[in-house]
């Protein structure tokens, strides 16, 4: 599988290195009265490519949200390629820059061209003249294998070809870390391959990538690292050998054989 | 399938079938008129009544105009060349055309000056209203534009809106050089910039007050139809950008921002436009320092335009509402700031929903600037109520002059619904 080249400064494809690329200590996090983020404590490396699972409502959307400041933390730190998240804007707009996300329902924005999509960040937050801005998107909906479809609207793409979409605009940006919030949830069966296989093309690149998912078989493929989550807690992280295999906590037992039992 | 198999529940198509025409009996005007017009007996009975009522309202009206003449020089002409024909007078429309759209203070060897301003009108405009398809050069006209018309309408020096256009200018470059330190901080300097500018070219228009001169005409002359243009157009495209910023304001994290535009859009909207008119009218004078002369057409044209703004303010909030607020957290997540995840992806689909609500509005203000007649200004309900209908010659004429001042009123709405139902169609993305 052709990679997908967006750091082609680093050598190694599927390997981890020692530097952290985000650090989360002691994050807590509350919607009004409710406890969403319990003590969250989580380290990833360059390089990693982490699933996080749970049941809904645990809270993990939540988590990768606050990594890019979509969701406010109250307490505790996260440092993200070695800016702290403070409530400064420029920070903010910094890391946001540096981290790609794609979310479970696209959100391309409709009124742009597929192209137009791709370009708007580069040239608006990177300052990229529009030529070289565009060269680069072809880039990068050539990789995620739509480049026929760059002058039509998002409305008229199907959902799997408007998610590619999303990873190839969030690409443009040249992003170190992607997050990725259930990218395959709204998807019709016939469509989530096609999004996975660009997924799995992206992590053997070795790009760092955070993802909530309940595509066990991309976790077992992909991950090298599972955590799952429960009432807001990291309750059992581990290998995907170690963690499909051999999980240790209750909460995850009824969980796996549940998503697993069918 | 075979018959053995008929009750088999296993079944594979082998062969697509293809598509085919409907058939011929369910296309084709007599279908649409037996299904539309003649469905049932209510439905029959309710057409015949329509077609009564049609040729009923028709038979009124088509002699009225036929027969209606456009000779004469008063209401006793008229009379003597009707004689009792049913027809309409319309010499009156001819007579006071002139008054109808310029208003009778407008001195009538300068009309050919606001004549030649409602023709660049279709200069300017169009370089606005069909970016897609020219040029952007081409919006350097509809920028020039309200100073040229300014400069026609009222006389007086060339120089006065150059600094005008001058201060905004100034303004603008100043706001753009300091806003990067801040959207706030480039605010204030920009409209410091542009006060300092147009006080220093108020001592320079004085001085050269004879520099591409035309003969000024006070703003009690303005009257007609031209007056109705004018507060129209003024005030609709000063309120579209008001009406912007009081809807974003009214979503701001910032209490003291969303504190002032709720209290101002509910307020504004909360009140009559007339009262607000006769505050214009009279009571700003009070807070005034009697030396200022503060125009009134200018007093008018705050108080249409504030009224406005905070209506097209709630239908904006409608339409921003309306977006999902994933777009928000896309913009958000592609580290785009504020001004731009607003100007580039909030704001053009927002307007977008709200095109059908903005143009309410916009209509709805057109036609409410003939409330300014009730404050004595004589536009051209003014016109017709009072020097035309109130005139020896012409009293008594009201079908005519009513029915005149409709279609006026009637074409110019009607283009501007048009214009957005096309462009409504223009920035549709999903099934082109």
């Amino acid at each position: 599988m052709a990679a997908l080249d967006t750091n082609p400064n680093e050598p190694t494809a599927m390997t981890v290195s020692d530097e952290v690329a985000i650090e989360i200590k002691g994050m807590n996090k509350w919607f009004g009265q409710f406890h969403v983020l319990r003590d969250i404590d989580l380290t990833v490396f360059r390089g990693e490519r982490i699933v996080i699972c749970g049941p809904s409502g645990s809270g993990k959307s939540t988590l990768i949200r606050c990594i890019n400041a979509l969701e406010e933390h109250q307490q505790g730190t996260i440092v993200v390629d070695g800016t702290p998240l403070s409530s400064d804007l420029k920070n903010i707009d910094k890391i946001r820059s540096e981290v790609g996300m794609c979310f479970q329902h696209f959100n391309l924005f409709p009124h742009l061209t597929i192209l137009e999509n791709c370009t708007l960040a580069p040239i608006w937050v990177r300052k990229t003249p529009k030529r070289e801005a565009e060269e680069t998107a072809m880039y990068f909906l050539e990789k995620v294998k739509i480049p026929d479809q760059a002058h039509k609207y998002p409305g008229q793409l199907s959902g799997g070809q408007q998610q590619r979409v999303a990873i190839a605009r969030s690409l443009c940006m040249r992003p170190r870390i992607m997050l990725f919030d259930e990218p395959t949830s709204a998807l019709d069966p016939e469509m989530i391959k096609e999004v996975l296989d660009t997924m799995i093309q992206l992590a053997e690149e070795g790009m760092t990538m955070l993802c909530v998912t309940h595509e066990m078989g991309f976790a077992r493929q992909v991950a090298n690292r599972v955590i799952f989550m429960d009432a807001g807690q990291i309750v059992e992280q581990n290998e995907p050998e170690g963690f499909f295999l051999n999980p240790q906590n209750e909460r995850t037992k009824l969980f796996l054989s549940q998503i697993l039992g069918h | 399938m075979s018959d053995a198999h008929a009750h088999s529940v296993a079944f594979v198509r082998r062969s697509e079938i293809p598509p085919a025409p409907p058939p011929t009996a369910e296309t084709g005007a007599f279908k649409w008129v037996r299904e539309n017009l003649f469905s049932g007996p209510f439905n029959t009975i309710m057409t015949i009544l329509g077609i009564l009522v049609v040729w009923y309202l028709l038979s009124g009206l088509i002699p009225w105009i036929a027969n209606g003449t456009w000779e004469g020089d008063d209401i006793r002409d008229c009379r003597e060349i009707l004689q009792g024909s049913g027809g309409g007078c319309f010499a009156v429309i001819a007579d006071r055309w002139p008054q109808l759209l310029f208003g009778f203070q407008y001195p009538d060897y300068l009309r050919w000056r606001p004549t030649l301003a409602f023709l660049l009108l279709f200069v300017a405009v169009p370089p606005a209203l069909f970016v897609m398809f020219l040029p952007r050069w081409t919006l350097i006209a509809t920028a020039i534009y309200p100073f040229v018309a300014y400069w026609l309408i009222w006389g007086g020096t060339l120089l006065a809106p150059l600094m005008t256009a001058l201060a905004l200018i100034g303004g603008y470059l100043v706001f753009k050089q300091v806003e990067k330190r801040g959207f706030v901080q480039g605010l204030a300097a920009g409209i410091v910039t542009a006060v300092v500018i147009l006080w220093i070219g108020g001592f320079v228009s004085d001085a050269g007050s004879g520099v591409l001169r035309l003969e000024p005409v006070e703003s009690r002359a303005m009257g007609g139809f031209m007056l109705n243009l004018i507060l129209g157009t003024v005030c609709v495209s000063l309120s579209i950008p008001l009406g912007i910023m009081l809807a974003l304001g009214r979503q701001s994290k910032l209490p003291i921002v969303k504190g002032f535009c709720v209290v101002f859009i509910e307020f504004v909207r909360g009140v009559p436009l007339i009262t607000l008119l006769f505050v214009a009218n009279v009571v700003l004078a009070y807070f005034l320092p009697p030396d200022v002369n503060f125009d009134l057409i200018i007093r008018v044209i705050i108080m249409i335009t504030m009224f406005s703004a905070a209506y097209i303010a709630e239908v904006i909030r409608g339409g921003l509402a309306a977006l999902p607020k994933g777009q928000y957290e896309a913009a958000d997540s592609l580290g785009l700031d504020y001004p731009q995840a607003m100007r580039l992806i909030i704001l053009p689909q927002a307007l977008k929903i709200s095109i059908p609500g903005i143009v309410n509005v916009a209509v709805g203000l057109f036609k409410d600037t003939t409330l300014v007649s009730v404050i004595s200004m004589f536009d051209l309900v003014g016109m017709i109520r009072g020097p035309i209908l109130s005139s020896t010659d012409w009293v008594g004429v009201y079908w005519e002059l009513w029915a005149a001042a409709c279609i006026l009123f009637f074409t110019v709405c009607y283009g501007i619904s048009q214009y957005s139902q096309w462009l409504e169609r223009q920035l549709r993305t999903d099934h082109r």
